[in-house]
């Protein structure tokens, strides 16, 4: 039987959603939370929910947490 | 030089010059100075944005295609365009990140930027048809189940040809149907990955409210409340 559940997420809007710009200018900070350990989903709702959706902005949230763990 | 050969070792000195900007404010006070110890800090701050460069290039060249010189000229032009960016900027650094990670957070958007343009040199604009049949695999429906998503499919077609605006439409069939990556949309369509984040937003919002409308999702707990 298909799973549709990946349609259905992809249709799935969050309203806490960021958005790519905010995420962007929030970037740093989140990185920097995950690096030390924090709790970067707690402090940063509204980047957690736009990551979980929006694949160019996971590409640069993985290059940049590659970035600064290899400096 | 190839960016998956090691540099050598003067360009390696030249790659780590932190140990001369002890902080942050180390980093913004040239930057924001004059004379030989700004044209320092561009220089050291040039040489660890290439470093950077090179390397998500490197990351990301399985999805790019290239390798080599024509790679390590993309991380060159995302360098330059990174440090434009970034000068032009290092007054509105608030110092709540460390200056480095707030650097590099636009090398790597312009990495992002240049795969993007890149993406043209295989692919022609416009996209030729909206390609439905990629929408199955898309979203991991299997063929031999298509007598339980063949009605689902046909009402997202449905949804898109009514409630979805032209822009929307070229969108979705750009993004969703065509594969085309959102840098190089925004790019092609002379706008920005947010806007069209956005857009893309709306129509997945107005597509959803008619399926569950005409009985093909339900609405969930937090949807109802």
């Amino acid at each position: 039987m298909s799973d549709w559940s990946s349609l259905e997420r992809f249709l799935r809007t969050d309203p806490l959603d960021a958005g790519c710009a905010d995420t962007f200018d929030l970037l740093d900070l989140y990185v920097e939370e995950r690096l030390a350990g924090g709790d970067p989903e707690g402090r940063f709702p509204g980047v957690a929910a736009h990551l979980r959706i929006c694949d160019p902005c996971v590409d640069d949230y993985e290059g940049l947490l590659a970035a600064v763990s290899t400096r | 030089m190839s960016p998956s050969e090691p540099p050598d070792s003067a360009e390696r000195e030249r790659a780590r010059p932190q140990a001369a900007y002890r902080d942050s404010r180390d980093w913004v006070s040239a930057l924001a100075g004059t004379g030989s110890v700004r044209e320092q800090a561009i220089a050291d701050l040039h040489a660890l944005l290439l470093r950077a460069a090179r390397r998500e290039a490197l990351r990301r060249r399985a999805a790019l295609g290239i390798d080599g010189p024509e790679l390590d000229d993309l991380a060159h032009q995302a360098a330059a365009d990174a440090l434009v960016a970034i000068t032009a900027k290092v007054r509105q650094f608030r110092g709540d990140s460390r200056f480095t990670t707030w650097a590099y957070k636009f090398v790597i958007l312009e990495v992002s930027n240049k795969i993007g343009r890149h993406f043209w040199q295989r692919r022609t604009w416009p996209i030729e048809q909206e390609d439905w049949d990629r929408l199955p695999d898309r979203f991991g429906l299997r063929p031999e189940d298509q007598a339980e998503w063949r009605d689902l499919v046909s009402a997202l077609r449905r949804a898109v040809d009514e409630e979805l605006t032209e822009y929307q439409r070229t969108i979705f069939s750009a993004l969703v149907l065509g594969g085309v990556p959102a840098d190089a949309l925004a790019g092609k369509l002379g706008t920005t990955r947010n806007a069209l984040y956005k857009a893309l937003f709306d129509a997945r919002r107005k597509i959803r409210a008619n399926l569950v409308a005409n009985g093909y999702l339900t609405l969930d707990e937090v949807e109802r409340s």
